[in-house]
């Protein structure tokens, strides 16, 4: 921002600073190229090594079980989206929720905490089995497992958020006699949205990856299973380019996750939050 | 110098003229009781570790005037203002609104405009927002407080620059928003507390020749915290010189209004005597303390 010195009346710049174009071919070029080079060395490494493809099969070989695959694939990652989004779904409403509630007062917030932590630190992929057997089917404990691992960081971002308000806006909130209704809706939940948004961005994540290693802990099979179960399989079956194929599905649906909560967190913060701006100088 | 003691220094309507020897005073006679906007009757203020912020402290705020709460740092002024506005109880005394009605709070809904050191904005909101929030809290939506909006951020010279964010705009600007949110709401009483402070020297004069527009226009009476002497003798119609430990009024200075406060006051005569009068004024508040 030139010319732009704090303190000084006049000079303000509305419009964002523009980058070169040549810096922003740049931007998306590098990843690409870089992704690009990593397969062709893989494929390079296989074909020149003439590793056999039960033990590591090339990108190529991938690429053809993904295609002869996917009747077999596609179902089971429909059954992993869905646990990790309605878990996911469900730890949003849970974590924000009971977020509000916890900072409503510090006794709520003592009576809870205990368990809280419990909660948290116990592994809970570790009582996958246990769930199996407290619940109706594999896919109620999966979804029960999820929504614990993405629940955590969503409640802990959330509520530091809600804690995390300017004192003097919340004075100026108690002079002009706000309840504690329009003191949450106009200065609390929209002061915390930089926390929550990392929450989410880290729950998203974690929300997939409680998925598919609770379906490794708990042991699912058949149909109606998720990824993980096919991973598991084709491992058994040293059908190592179908195990790669579903790996492949896996990451694929991480990296959207990520690029979904990230152009979430841009599109709320973008126009005032320091995360999302650009440093002018 | 002599420094005379006393327990209390009530608010006095003279100026304790044994504190300095008389400059051409541009010192008005003492005006006739207005009825006033606020009154402190024997506050006091203990905070939760002890220190004793402010002690049987009492002020009429008269209607109209303009009224700088001067003095050094740890003297309780912004400490008494919060307790006008409500931001923390007295621990003994009261606060009194002859003329308003004031709700279960016991304050005067609507009629305090408040200012901060910071401007406190709401970051995620545009200027206009950051406006619009004292009125939306009263419940008037947006459509219906717009005209009120856009007219009080043309008073503060920002009519441009409603739907910029806060952090597009300097920090003169900032307090322009943080302004024009106070008057929003069109108040009795402007408090502020030491509104321009971290400003540099440029900002600061503009600003406070725009408050002094302000003020002039529409008859607010204002309470202006500040521990500048320049600023308070240049803004001030009244100028009330604490001291410290305990914190309470050590004199009172009516100033005379009659010469027109513009760049050309800064260089006069009068500014100057001014400027001297509550120099000393606030020299022997702080001798005072010490002495103790």
């Amino acid at each position: 921002m030139t010319g732009h010195v704090a303190g000084t009346d006049d000079a303000v710049i509305l419009a964002p600073p523009k980058t070169r174009l040549s810096e922003q071919v740049l931007r998306i070029l590098v990843p690409i190229v870089m992704l690009t080079l990593a397969v062709l060395a893989w494929q390079i490494y296989v074909v020149t090594s003439g590793t056999p493809k039960y033990i590591l099969p090339s990108p190529v070989d991938v690429g053809a079980a993904l295609l002869t695959d996917y009747p077999t694939l596609l179902p089971s990652l429909w059954v992993t989206l869905t646990i990790t989004f309605e878990a996911l779904a469900l730890a949003l409403v849970g974590g924000v929720l009971l977020a509000v509630i916890l900072v409503q007062s510090k006794w709520i917030e003592l009576a809870v905490f205990p368990f809280a932590v419990i909660l948290q630190v116990t592994p809970i992929v570790a009582i996958a089995p246990l769930l199996i057997i407290y619940t109706p089917n594999t896919q109620t404990a999966l979804l029960i497992v999820a929504f614990l691992v993405a629940f955590f960081p969503i409640l802990s971002n959330m509520a530091q958020g809600l804690k995390s308000v300017d004192h003097n806006l919340l004075n100026l909130f108690d002079l002009y006699g706000a309840g504690r209704w329009n003191q949450l809706i106009y200065l609390k939940i929209p002061a915390s949205m930089p926390y929550f948004l990392t929450g989410l961005r880290i729950g998203g994540g974690l929300a997939l990856i409680a998925a598919v290693v609770a379906e490794f802990a708990a042991g699912s099979a058949g149909a109606g299973s998720g990824l993980a179960f096919r991973i598991l399989e084709s491992g058994y079956r040293l059908n190592m380019p179908r195990l790669f194929a579903a790996l492949v599905m896996l990451t694929f649906t991480g990296v959207a996750i990520f690029g979904a909560t990230s152009f979430i967190s841009w599109l709320v913060l973008h126009r005032w939050h320091e995360s999302a701006v650009r440093r002018e100088n | 110098m002599e420094v005379r003691v006393r327990p209390h220094f009530l608010a006095s309507r003279k100026p304790d003229l044994t504190l300095s020897e008389p400059i051409s005073p541009p010192i008005d006679v003492p005006r006739s009781t207005a009825r006033s906007v606020v009154a402190m009757r024997g506050v006091s203020k203990i905070f939760s570790n002890g220190t004793l912020a402010l002690s049987n402290m009492s002020l009429d705020v008269e209607r109209g005037e303009f009224l700088s709460l001067l003095g050094p740092s740890g003297c309780g002024k912004s400490t008494a203002l919060r307790i006008i506005a409500g931001l923390g109880a007295p621990s003994s005394g009261s606060i009194e609104w002859p003329s308003s009605t004031i709700n279960s709070k016991g304050l005067p809904e609507g009629d305090i405009g408040f200012v901060f050191q910071d401007p406190t904005l709401m970051p995620w909101q545009t200027v206009f927002g950051n406006v619009h929030l004292p009125l939306k809290l009263q419940g008037i939506g947006k459509d219906a407080a717009r005209a009120r909006i856009m007219e009080t951020l043309a008073r503060v010279g920002l009519a441009d620059f409603a739907n910029a964010y806060p952090r597009e705009l300097s920090g003169g600007m900032k307090m322009r928003v943080s302004i024009a949110r106070a008057l929003v709401t069109r108040p009795k009483l402007l408090l502020m507390d030491e509104p321009f402070a971290a400003l540099d020297e440029i900002t600061r004069q503009k600003l406070n020749d725009d408050v002094m527009m302000l003020w002039k226009q529409s008859g607010v009476t204002v309470i202006f915290v500040t521990h500048s002497v320049f600023e308070s003798a240049y803004l001030s119609s009244r100028i009330v010189v604490m001291r410290a430990r305990p914190g309470q009024v050590f004199t009172d200075l009516p100033l005379s209004t009659s010469h027109e406060r513009d760049e050309n006051y800064r260089t006069s005569e009068e500014y100057r005597a001014t400027c001297a009068i509550v120099s000393r004024a606030l020299h022997d508040a702080i001798n005072s303390a010490e002495v103790r």
